[in-house]
């Protein structure tokens, strides 16, 4: 185990996140907590899609579809809780144990059919797929009046724990998440170094060669975007307890987009580039603004002129994203 | 539903769908020669109705100033290939992506700076402005003028294909690359004029667009999506592909919108069809898409 | 050393003399979210400079004291208004908020504001629900409830007598809560009733249907891109001249209105605000934003301009103290103040205006800009339909 300058990295980024609670609140500015929640919930996302993206070479555009149903999860039970009506005859609740493990259940069970038809093909028409069945769902609860259609869904208290931390508490609720996003990276590293993950990572370079090898690789694909889909329901339940809101919009596909703009920002095929990515792309669309505004007031406005090229630099000059930048060529 | 309203609804869905194939046409070509996603293709489409509408007063006409525009997109094209994305070409797809993405964030926000938030004015020309009567049938004069240009550019991309040096270096090029920058062939240069074509295309079909839809910053990314949808249908890297496929989308869409609420208006009371109704109209080109690639996984003429 | 703290003092003397000034001198910071990007920017950015222009007719100050306006752009992403109202609450330490366009947001931003016990002033957004059931004692709407705008076309449409109309929205809660508004006045036959694809671009498959149907009178809800597609669509359909064209101001509004030209004159549209409304600010405001932005003001504009006119007469009323934020609600509650309508704006219990809702009609102006004029009026003190489900007092 020496201390590589990837591993020297990993620490000080996990230090750093332990750290971020007390240091806010150290400096007064509980808010970061708050923004500190967000990008763990995005990173979430962003690694279940990597997982099926980097590793699989399966380019999902419809991504944004499993958060949303995980974020549905959360909401619609919820709303049944709140006024106290029924859903197939069973009553609504907040209870975490029940609704997250139903948030991944659900995105898991949606998965299944999509990634079914999906994975029939591949390359571009994988991506067009995918996104058609996103977009099927988006139109479906843009009009679905029932659960608030294109208004959504606003959630007045977070979800809860029958014993153990408070989730309304925002620091309680990043630990949480942090410790959700460890557990996803774990899993994800044992996964990716499995027999599981050296078929699918095998089917990436040559799917062909895999078959010939005997390996029903069709079916591998298929569980590895079943997965990815349940951890995307997983990040779409936390997306609304951290936001205290669901609406189609989280199933839109510029959210897909900007899942896979995360992943390839951060460098994909590794599980912690995604984690960077989100954070950058979050932080950029933080502070550029603030930054511009502060150079000359009412220049922040215009961010998106700078942030367009900022992200075409960095994909001529960083080649393997942000991942690889930090981590020097030998990073894996 | 009487044979003049289902005569009038064809027409719409061909038209709609000759607008699509505007569009399509040049990302299918871009992505069939050069091997590159250009998300971007929204945002040329986006200034060839901005410079459109800019140079009407100018040029005083709207003719000359879509002539104008076209070209100005063309030229346009050329130079964001020179500087952004010829080091992209050998790039995996995703890269590709992420890049275009930033160019399009660029764009938005460009024209933003130089006419402003607010939509602005494009109508059609005068002469072109009423409806021309069809043998009873009273249709828009300029819809009619759509479903013109998009023959003229159909024939004009078949005849530049399959009749000319440039059109067989294109052919040969969607097939295999290699073998064309083995012949000695400037590549760059035809890769500069392929993208510039496909930007001209682009721009056409939004100075075209403009006078029936709204000018506004991200317009591209409205029609985008739909063109991706077209092209993926057809067939990528495919001209062919992409006119049945943008025909294919439009009569679908618009005929989905005409029948498919009263079609639920059958089996459901009057407000939930309507919902029902407008839902599935909505997703009625996605259904489409998705039972195409279910049974033909390449599309419908596979390139090369 | 003693020497340099005397050099010190001339600075150090004012400082503390601020320090130790009364709680009247609170600085009032306005967090403005809005959309500053994305097609939706147009409308977010009328908001935004409306009330900068009203800021600049206060002399940079609201109720008197000092402001700054903290600006951020939401993309009309509902968890990027939420992130922005955690950062307006917790870092900013905004007094109240504003800017908000879409629904949606406001309706996600709300338990973030409310928790944070931060005023929520919307300039622009009224869903039914914010009115109703989930109304809010932290929200407060300076524009209308949606419905009402709605409500007074369809009382106008019965009144002048058609019986068959045919009815268009998006398929959305908006859209649907609009043709309900409609309904809620409008009696006569409906000749046909449907909804659209959110965002769509081509309207010529309804247009057919709609023709085909041979209806009296049209009304039509389709605000923003929406609205500019469908009215040039349906001149160039030849319907203008033969089918009269409603809509409720959102779908004419001078956002539109530059966009599409002569293809919308004549068409008769409802809203609160009219940029021919005859009092001395109004005109001020319209002479002001011309002159000042370059181009005619829109509605959205001049509920920007409210916004500020609100937040304004309430700090008034507080005095000063700002940082009491039970004190600045109820100040928001019991505010009087004029705004461009011309008369004062009365808050119902549910905190949505009482008001008067104009008829107006598209005209070219004498410049030969096309713009709205008034063209009578349809509700006087006019409440919203789901006051009565509120439970605030």
């Amino acid at each position: 185990m020496a201390l590589t300058r990837s591993r020297l990295i990993l620490i000080l980024l996990l230090a750093a996140a332990l750290a971020l609670p007390t240091l806010a609140e150290w400096a007064g500015e509980p808010f970061y907590i708050r923004l500190a929640t967000r990008i763990l919930v995005f990173a979430l996302a962003a690694v279940s899609l990597d997982l099926i993206l980097g590793f699989g070479g399966m380019v999902s555009f419809g991504h944004a579809a499993f958060v949303g149903i995980g974020g549905y999860v959360v909401g619609i039970l919820f709303a049944h809780q709140a006024d106290g009506s029924t859903l197939f005859g069973l009553p609504g609740t907040t209870n975490a144990l029940v609704v997250w493990p139903l948030a991944m259940l659900v995105g898991g069970l949606a998965a299944l059919p999509i990634g079914a038809i999906s994975l029939r093909t591949t390359g571009v028409p994988f991506i067009m797929i995918t996104l058609a069945f996103a977009q099927m769902l988006f139109y479906l609860m843009t009009g679905l009046k029932a659960y608030g259609g294109d208004d959504g869904i606003a959630l007045w208290s977070r979800s809860t724990l029958p014993a153990g931390p408070n989730l309304a508490d925002h620091t309680s609720f990043y630990y949480v998440t942090l410790a959700l996003l460890l557990a996803a990276l774990v899993l994800g590293w044992r996964l990716v170094n499995s027999r599981f993950g050296r078929v699918i990572r095998g089917a990436k370079d040559n799917e062909r060669r895999m078959g010939a090898l005997g390996f029903p690789v069709t079916r591998y694909k298929l569980a590895a975007f079943v997965l990815s889909g349940m951890l995307a329901g997983l990040a779409g339940a936390l997306l609304a307890n951290a936001t205290l809101f669901i609406g189609p919009q989280y199933l839109h596909w510029s959210r897909s987009g900007d899942l896979i703009v995360m992943v390839v920002l951060g460098g994909m095929g590794t599980l912690i580039g995604p984690v960077l990515g989100a954070a950058a792309l979050l932080l950029l669309e933080e502070f550029v603004p603030e930054v511009m505004d502060l150079a000359h007031a009412g220049l922040g406005e215009h961010w998106k002129i700078v942030l367009g090229p900022v992200l075409l630099l960095l994909v001529l000059f960083a080649r393997k994203g942000l991942w690889g930048l930090l981590a020097g060529s030998r990073a894996s | 539903m009487d044979t003049l309203l289902l005569v009038e609804q064809g027409l719409n869905g061909l038209q709609l769908g000759v607008m699509l194939f505007l569009m399509a046409a040049g990302l299918t070509l871009v992505f069939g020669i050069m091997d590159l996603i250009n998300l971007a293709h929204g945002s040329f489409y986006m200034v060839g109705a901005y410079l459109t509408a800019a140079l009407v007063p100018v040029l005083g006409g709207f003719l000359p100033a879509l002539a104008a525009a076209v070209l100005l997109t063309a030229l346009l094209g050329l130079v964001v290939e020179a500087v952004a994305l010829r080091t992209l070409y050998r790039r995996d797809h995703l890269d590709q992506v992420l890049a275009t993405f930033g160019l399009i964030l660029f764009f938005n926000e460009l024209v933003k700076i130089l006419f402003g938030p607010v939509p602005i004015f494009l109508n059609p020309p005068a002469a072109l402005a009423g409806t021309v009567d069809l043998w009873g049938l009273k249709y828009p004069a300029f819809r009619l003028a759509i479903l013109g240009v998009g023959i003229a550019v159909a024939a004009f991309l078949w005849l530049l294909i399959t009749r000319t040096r440039v059109g067989m270096l294109i052919r040969a090029g969607a097939t295999n690359r290699e073998m064309v920058m083995a012949l000695g062939v400037d590549v760059r240069l035809l890769f500069g004029l392929v993208f510039a074509l496909g930007c001209g295309l682009a721009g056409l079909a939004g100075a075209m667009a403009g006078p029936v839809l709204a000018v506004q910053v991200g317009m591209g990314e409205q029609v985008l999506i739909l063109t991706f949808v077209v092209i993926v249908i057809g067939g990528i890297g495919s001209i062919r592909g992409a006119l049945a496929g943008a025909l294919l989308v439009g009569i679908v869409d618009t005929v989905g919108r005409a029948l498919l609420p009263a079609g639920f208006r059958l089996v459901l009371d009057a407000a939930s069809a309507n919902a029902a109704g407008a839902a599935a109209a909505s997703m009625a080109i996605y259904v489409l898409m998705a039972l195409v690639l279910a049974v033909r996984p390449r599309g419908l003429f596979p390139a090369g | 050393m003693t020497r340099s703290l005397l050099a010190l003092a001339p600075i150090v003397a004012p400082a503390l003399a601020l320090l130790a000034a009364p709680a009247a001198a609170e600085p009032v910071k306005v967090g403005m979210i809005t959309t500053l990007s994305g097609p939706g920017a147009g409308l977010g950015i009328d908001i935004r400079d409306g009330f900068a222009l009203a800021l600049e007719h206060l002399g940079g100050k609201l109720g008197g004291q000092e402001t700054t306006v903290v600006e951020a752009d939401d993309q009309q992403k509902p968890d990027v208004a939420v992130g922005l109202a955690n950062r307006m609450v917790e870092r900013d330490r905004v007094n109240v908020v504003t800017g908000v366009v879409w629904s949606n947001l406001a309706l996600a931003m709300m338990p973030t504001l409310a928790g944070g016990q931060t005023v929520f002033v919307s300039p622009n957004a009224g869903p039914s629900q914010l009115a109703g059931s989930q109304c809010n004692p932290w929200f407060f709407n300076v524009a209308y409830q949606n419905d009402t705008i709605h409500e007074a076309m369809g009382k106008h449409v019965q009144d002048a007598g058609f019986k068959k109309v045919y009815l268009l929205a998006p398929n959305y809660p908006a859209g649907k809560d609009s043709l309900a508004g409609f309904k809620r006045f409008y009696k006569g036959d409906v000749a046909g009733e449907v909804y659209t694809q959110v965002g769509q671009l081509d309207y010529a498959a309804e247009l057919a249907q709609l023709k085909a149907a041979a209806p009296d009178a049209v009304f039509a809800f389709y605000p923003g891109g929406m609205g500019i597609n469908f009215i040039k669509q349906y001149e160039q359909a030849g319907l203008k001249g033969s089918v009269p064209l409603f809509g409720p101001g959102f779908s004419f509004d001078q956002d539109i209105l530059a966009a599409v030209g002569d293809a919308a004159l004549g068409a008769k549209n409802s809203a609160q605000w009219s940029p021919d409304l005859d009092n001395a600010p109004n005109k001020r405001f319209v002479a002001d934003f011309k002159a000042k932005f370059n181009r005619l003001p829109s509605m959205y504009a001049a509920q920007g301009y409210d916004a500020a006119l609100l937040i304004d007469a309430a700090v008034k009323a507080t005095g000063g103290a700002v940082k009491d934020k039970e004190k600045l609600r109820a100040a928001f509650k019991t505010a009087r103040f004029d705004g461009l309508r011309g008369a004062p704006v009365r808050f119902n219990t549910n905190n949505f205006p009482i008001q008067t809702i104009y008829l107006r009609e598209v005209v070219k102006g004498p410049d030969g800009a096309v713009t709205n004029r008034l063209a009578g009026t349809v509700f006087t003190d006019h409440a919203d339909a789901y006051a009565k489900d509120c439970g605030l007092k």
